[in-house]
């Protein structure tokens, strides 16, 4: 009664093809954007934007992108971190090599040349520079993703999800012991330099939250945007066929060369982005540490908790992922007062990260065995009851 | 053809220079291979039994070095100690089966990797809570020195004039003794002959009265003892600390390499994998790239390997059908 998909009548192909069919579902996506872009940053403090919905945000591409691979395509990888890192490191060289589009044409033809930069009502369309070196970044990770994702053609499974530990360790091991792409940085940390976006600047230490936070879920959106479209085109329902039988998959004359590399490359592409904002907008600096094998295994756990092959559940994992031990640390400091109150020892910064482990890795156990087909079949079951309410039968 | 000088000739030549060096180069491999084996065996007993890729083996090692280290340092001797951890892991085993694998069954083999992930993090959390983040050292005793074989007759004999690690030689001892003893127990005894018919088909196992619930307890209960012999030689090397899992890791393309199924794939994956890294490291890695190349060799030698057989060396065949 209350969602229900009778008396929706499309009269045109486009309606029918839409991602969001019924008004209910438009209405309420809109009120998400409305409280994702006005009301959240008019409203929570700075804390929140950047300790909370900005990593949210750029984990969730990052699930988006591993979903590709592994919820839409069927290919386990572990490298996620490794493709991270090289999209961070690649925007910082092509940041600093190329700091603007004059630049870059100076160096192609020899020429210096200033481009026209127009003010319009105090914004400069024309300084969209560094969303042209994040794509840039991203087309790189996506060809060095498909040269791993090579040995997908014959290696399958867990034999796999080896094979992409080896880009894991290798890229890493690259990226400490190769100074030139950090620019010869004391110690391999590079900071990221400042740049701006239409006359924003959504980089750098000085950035400010909210024109991060901004930034981050306009690409976000795109991300999810990309991922729903692709997905429901050719290309993505040949990554399905593959993965629920390859071999039957063959057999109806889908390329499993073409699905998987270009799941490969696609998925590469996001997380690469991902992983130049993580080091550009979150930790304003490139360096290994933040790329470890952790990192894969979370954006792993995003996407399984969430639900693989779903944009929803790519954001419900990064949600709970990102979340949680956030939460938790919060929750179990917050005991401490209560604790010593009673007259108990209070929790040390080393004991809560312990228990902080203990509960999450408890949680994911949890919800594998509540729910394995992940939190966004929650949304599913939820849709059928409201749509049942109030004859369940 | 520099670079072949360089990268080819160079290297060869220096280990044509000094066999010596290289028989030494070999054996501490070999030390370190077995070292790997000896976890990759606690994976392939779980594998092949309930089909379960159990990524938790790491930081089981970790666990049963921690707990045995732990006792160790309250002061109980080390054969009160020993059988404390070990009842610790069989206590693991019972609760792994009870509380995460009986919901799970029937899922697919994504999910319950899945579920060993979290396993892992629950483990090492849980270690870390009991005896604290601090390293640990574990030492029962187990020679550690270094051998000169030219102070023995046997390397005179072979004129051998190299140093050699007795941990290397006590990793080897254990793991040729851990894969005797599994060889036997598989083969001869009741419950290593239940888990066989377990491995061959669920179903049948089943409706032969085998209980499946009892045997996937005494598989994990059996990683669990790998796992403690695992981390009781592990501890006569390296310190206890949470790196260990990464490095416990190392596992992964050695029982890739060998295949999923096989125990003796692990030992041979082991050894490969052991000698050809710590060579590569010695020759190519230290003078020509910088180093640390251990960190990525054995993951990036296993991508030729399944290129050629997708399976590993010694595993089952994959049949795919429609």
């Amino acid at each position: 009664m209350l969602y229900r998909e009778t008396g929706v009548f499309h009269s045109s192909y486009a309606a029918d093809q839409a991602i969001f069919k019924l008004p209910q579902d438009r209405y309420a996506i809109a009120f998400w954007l409305v409280v994702a872009a006005v009301v959240l940053p008019l409203t929570v403090s700075n804390y929140v934007l950047t300790d909370l919905l900005t990593p949210f945000l750029i984990m969730a591409i990052a699930a988006l992108g591993l979903n590709v691979l592994t919820g839409y395509c069927g290919q386990l990888s572990l490298g996620t971190g490794a493709f991270m890192a090289l999209g961070g490191y690649m925007t910082y060289k092509l940041v600093t090599a190329l700091p603007s589009a004059s630049a870059l044409i100076g160096s192609l033809t020899g020429v210096e040349l200033a481009l026209p930069d127009p003010v319009i009502l105090g914004i400069r369309p024309f300084d969209l520079w560094f969303l042209a070196i994040l794509i840039g970044a991203g087309l790189i990770t996506a060809v060095v993703g498909l040269v791993f994702g090579l040995p997908s053609l014959k290696i399958k499974g867990l034999y796999l999800a080896v094979t992409t530990l080896a880009a894991q360790f290798f890229l890493v091991w690259l990226f400490i012991k190769v100074p030139w792409f950090t620019n010869y940085s004391p110690a391999g940390i590079a900071p990221a330099p400042p740049r701006t976006l239409l006359g924003l600047q959504v980089t750098g230490a000085a950035s400010p939250p909210v024109n991060r936070y901004l930034f981050v879920l306009a690409l976000t959106c795109l991300a999810a945007l990309a991922v729903k479209n692709v997905t429901r085109c050719k290309v993505g329902r040949s990554w399905m066929a593959i993965r629920d039988m390859d071999i039957a998959a063959e057999m109806i004359g889908i390329s499993p060369t073409r699905a998987k590399l270009s799941a490969f490359a696609f998925s590469s592409f996001l997380i690469g982005l991902a992983g130049a904002l993580w080091a550009f907008v979150k930790i304003n600096s490139v360096q290994t540490d933040a790329y470890g094998i952790l990192v894969s295994f979370q954006v792993l756990f995003m996407v399984i908790i969430g639900g693989l092959g779903t944009v929803l559940g790519s954001f419900l994992g990064a949600a709970f992922v990102i979340l949680t031990p956030i939460l938790l640390n919060i929750g179990l400091t917050a005991l401490n007062p209560g604790l010593q109150a009673l007259g108990l020892p209070a929790f040390e910064v080393a004991m809560i990260k312990h228990i902080e482990f203990m509960i999450f890795g408890a949680l994911i156990i949890f919800f594998l065995i509540v729910e394995p087909h992940g939190l966004a079949r929650l949304w599913q079951i939820a849709k059928q009851k409201l749509r049942t309410w109030p004859f369940p039968y | 053809m520099e670079l072949f000088a360089t990268y080819v000739l160079g290297p060869l030549g220096e280990m044509a220079d000094n066999p010596a060096g290289v028989v030494e180069t070999v054996i501490g491999g070999l030390g370190n291979g077995f070292l790997y084996a000896l976890v990759a065996i606690g994976f392939v007993i779980i594998f092949k039994s309930s089909g379960v890729f159990n990524f938790a083996q790491g930081a089981m090692v970790f666990f049963a070095a921690l707990n045995f280290a732990g006792l160790l340092e309250l002061g109980l001797p080390w054969y009160l100690a020993g059988p404390l951890a070990l009842g610790a892991m069989f206590l693991f085993a019972v609760l792994v089966e009870r509380v995460a694998l009986r919901p799970l069954v029937g899922q697919s083999q994504l999910t319950l990797f899945m579920a060993t992930i979290g396993i892992s993090f629950l483990l090492q959390g849980f270690g870390e809570a009991i005896w604290g983040g601090n390293p640990h050292l574990l030492k029962v005793g187990l020679p550690e020195d270094s051998l000169f074989a030219i102070d023995y007759a046997w390397g005179q004999a072979l004129g051998l004039d190299i140093i050699i690690q007795q941990s290397d030689l006590l990793a080897i001892a254990t793991g040729l003794v851990m894969v005797g003893g599994l060889f036997l127990f598989f083969q001869f005894s009741r419950v290593g002959r239940a888990l066989r018919a377990v491995a061959d088909d669920h179903a049948a196992a089943m409706s032969v009265g085998i209980p499946l619930q009892h045997m996937w307890i005494a598989v994990w209960a059996l990683s669990g003892l790998a796992a403690f012999v695992a981390a009781t030689i592990w501890g006569t090397k390296i310190q206890i600390e949470p790196t260990m899992i990464n490095l416990a890791l190392k596992a992964l393309p050695v029982l890739i390499l060998g295949g999923l199924t096989s125990i003796p794939g692990a030992v041979i994956g082991g050894c490969i994998i052991g000698i050809s890294e710590l060579l590569f490291e010695t020759y190519w890695g230290q003078p020509l790239f910088g180093g640390a190349t251990t960190e990525w060799f054995a993951y990036l030698l296993t991508v030729p390997v399944l290129l050629i057989r997708p399976q590993g060396l010694f595993g089952e065949r994959l049949i795919e059908r429609v």
